[in-house]
């Protein structure tokens, strides 16, 4: 007759945790991935509108940023600025920061840079025409609203 | 005689892991970018006159610096905004309130009635950048459902669903989004 053996209790056996690595690691490789680097620091605070009819802004590099708002510091006034790369400039830096933007990218790509527009909701529409009355100047004429996705009741 | 190699202590590995994950984590954001894609007017040459248009072709869309809504010079709202550009924009043959109907002959749909009509927005300068996108959003909105009706009538599928790239340039040839942006004035002040 068989007898299976009784196992004594030894106290519990430890969890392997030798594939906790691998775990960790997945995670790191999913995030490396689906995130993009954080390339300026925003001083000014931006709350997007939400709009329905929003596109994707495919090409990440082949857009250029522009930030308008509010300063996030009281030192630096309470009236709406504009931020090219990492500092505040004013609507006259506008042709200069997109002929920077141009000459960073590749002959070929220019013609699709986009311009990205990120404007707090509560600016009002004054700073943001004279914006695009520059860019139009210099023939940055694709420009794309930011705004998040808001489903349309 | 082989000398047992010891194992290499893998406890830390996870520690290790961590802490990069936890870089990219602070470093890095996922936010995708979205929004409304416009392309601007080249600048006007002054020598050159605009092009007339004949009023009954213009919508003409106002906005204060109160963000309130003039259409066509009566007192307009935000919420039936959508219906009054797509009823404007929409073919209504032999209607003078409407705009004139052009016949248009476009590869893949064949001869299709084009409307002449065109909106023109107009903002002032204190109009707040969200009534503006709710604008510019309720237009987007009027020239998609206009476009879908076009494209189920003809492919049986909406514009967004289109696979081929020629039948959405066709759509887009039949009903292009016409929306031209006044200079804005200073009217209402800051």
């Amino acid at each position: 007759m068989a007898r299976f053996k009784q196992s004594k209790s030894k106290g519990l056996p430890a969890i392997s945790t030798s594939s906790l690595p691998d775990i960790i690691f997945m995670l790191l490789f999913f995030f490396m991935v689906t995130t993009t680097m954080r390339e300026t620091t925003i001083f000014v605070k931006i709350k997007a509108p939400a709009a329905s009819e929003v596109e994707k802004l495919e090409k990440k590099s082949l857009v250029s940023y522009i930030y308008i708002g509010p300063p996030t510091q009281v030192k630096y006034g309470l009236e709406p600025r504009i931020q090219l790369n990492d500092q505040f400039a004013t609507v006259n830096d506008v042709p200069e920061y997109i002929e920077q933007e141009r000459n960073a990218r590749d002959e070929a790509d220019r013609k699709f840079l986009t311009t990205s527009l990120k404007v707090d909701k509560d600016v009002k529409m004054g700073i943001v025409t004279d914006v695009k009355q520059e860019l139009r100047k210099v023939g940055a004429f694709k420009i794309n609203y930011s705004t998040k996705k808001e489903v349309r009741q | 005689m082989a000398r047992k190699v010891p194992e290499v202590n893998a406890g830390s590995m996870a520690d290790i892991a961590f802490l990069l994950l936890i870089f990219f984590l602070v470093t890095t954001t996922m936010d995708v970018d979205t929004g409304i894609i416009r392309v601007l007017p080249p600048p006007l040459d002054k020598n050159v006159d605009p092009p007339k248009v004949k009023d009954r072709n213009i919508m003409k869309i106002l906005v204060n610096s109160r963000d309130r809504l003039l259409i066509n010079g009566e007192p307009g709202n935000i919420n039936n905004l959508k219906e009054k550009v797509k009823d404007f924009m929409d073919i209504h043959p032999d209607n003078p309130n409407y705009p004139e109907i052009k016949m248009e002959q476009i590869e893949m749909i064949g001869e299709v009635p084009t409307t002449k009509g065109i909106i023109s927005l107009k903002n002032d300068r204190g109009t707040s950048y969200k009534m503006y996108i709710n604008v510019q959003d309720e237009l987007a909105a009027a020239f998609r459902e206009l476009r879908d009706n076009l494209s189920l009538e003809k492919f049986g599928r909406k514009y967004d669903d289109l696979v081929l790239e020629e039948q959405k340039e066709a759509i887009e040839k039949a009903i292009p989004i016409r929306v031209s942006e006044a200079e804005p004035e200073d009217v209402g002040g800051k």
